[in-house]
């Protein structure tokens, strides 16, 4: 009659994951999580067609800032800079000062995040933990670099378009799983189908196959919260944000 | 009266949870501005989540990760369903925490949007200015 005392149950016999919520997120309950990771993208894609403003009006002056001394040239309209010069940085006319205190601490913590979230990711198997867990804290240390050092660097590191292409690209990991269980002539998502590919028994294959999906969960959850950022920090101008 | 009482107190924590999604219920129908609202839509979602976990709950049971299930000694494999609690909230709720941060981006999208317009986000002052038009 209820459903939950099987999926403790016959977690381990039927997947070999010990993690029950992992289990039932991605196999047991699996269209349920693929059309949540769809709702997402479209929260995403909703984002920013509201916001996005693609033409750019020229503003009247320019400001850059030298980054190692903090002094700030301004430049008039159709004054001539070197746009690929590291020295500098462009900045908006409401600038925030520059702080090195900030930007150091910043760079020292994301890669630990971002470590951290991909153990969350690769571990929830066993521990709590998972796609939308990990995407969610890798999106978070992207955030973390566009609030330390300005959204302009941010999106020179991540821009918008490998942010769209990266949900798509998660999406697509997940259906695409799905499709090639179908393809072995198994039920769509029954990742048991794909034991002659992995190399391992069915069972073995069904854990792998939560592991493939959480990853592409991963990706698409973490590109639409860089994306929502993006967008909602400087109501779609892409300019320095907040 | 006294089993009425016992029945309330029984279930104090749905209680609490009734109390919380009213709280963002209030907000959501009677603040005027937009972000309270947005605000009052997120302690809604928090209460629901919250109810719903609570609701998994089971007495002497620990959370749904097998104890020494190494997915491969299948001799463990003899799980009682009494030792564990209901996973199938955690579930649900883990979707519906993101699917909460989607609505709140998509809300302060629509919110950023409006005060672009009418630079208000004032309800009562936005129709004035639609009324004024």
């Amino acid at each position: 009659m209820h459903v939950s005392p099987y999926y403790i149950e016959h977690t381990l016999e039927d997947t070999s994951v010990p993690n029950i919520v992992t289990s039932i997120l991605a196999d047991y309950r699996g269209y349920d999580t693929m059309f949540e990771t769809v709702v997402i993208f479209t929260a995403g894609i909703a984002c920013i067609f509201l916001l996005r403003i693609f033409r750019r009006i020229e503003p009247e002056t320019r400001m850059y800032r030298h980054i190692p001394t903090g002094i700030t040239l301004r430049i008039e309209k159709g004054g001539k800079f070197p746009s690929g010069s590291k020295e500098f940085e462009h900045i908006d006319s409401v600038w925030v000062p520059h702080s090195l205190i900030i930007k150091t601490t910043g760079r020292l913590i994301v890669p630990f995040i971002q470590i951290f979230a991909l153990y969350v990711i690769a571990h929830g198997h066993h521990s709590p933990g998972g796609g939308f867990q990990g995407g969610v804290i890798l999106g978070a240390s992207m955030i973390l670099f566009a609030v330390t050092f300005n959204l302009r660097s941010a999106i020179q590191r991540m821009s918008e378009r490998v942010t769209v292409i990266l949900c798509s690209l998660g999406i697509f990991i997940y259906a695409g799983t799905g499709t090639l269980c179908m393809l072995f002539n198994s039920n769509y998502l029954d990742y048991s189908a794909l034991s002659g590919i992995l190399g391992v028994d069915p069972v073995t294959a069904r854990s792998h196959g939560i592991l493939i999906v959480e990853v592409g969960v991963g990706i698409a959850v973490m590109a639409v919260m860089v994306s929502l950022y993006y967008n909602l920090a400087s109501a779609g101008r892409h300019d320095e944000g907040l | 009266m006294d089993e009425v009482l016992a029945f309330l107190v029984s279930k104090v924590n749905y209680w609490a949870f009734i109390a919380l999604m009213m709280v963002g219920l209030y907000a959501m129908i009677a603040k005027k501005n937009c972000v309270k609202k947005i605000i009052g839509m997120n302690i809604m979602q928090t209460a629901i989540i919250l109810f719903f976990i609570s609701s998994g709950a089971k007495e002497n049971a620990t959370l749904p990760i097998i104890i020494h299930g190494n997915g491969h000694d299948h001799a463990a494999a003899a799980v009682e369903a009494s030792q564990y609690i209901n996973p199938l909230p955690h579930v649900l709720m883990l979707t519906a925490i993101v699917v909460a941060v989607a609505t709140l981006g998509v809300a302060l999208a629509l919110v950023i949007k409006i005060y672009q317009q009418y630079q208000t986000l004032e309800e009562d002052e936005i129709m004035e200015k639609i009324q004024g038009m």
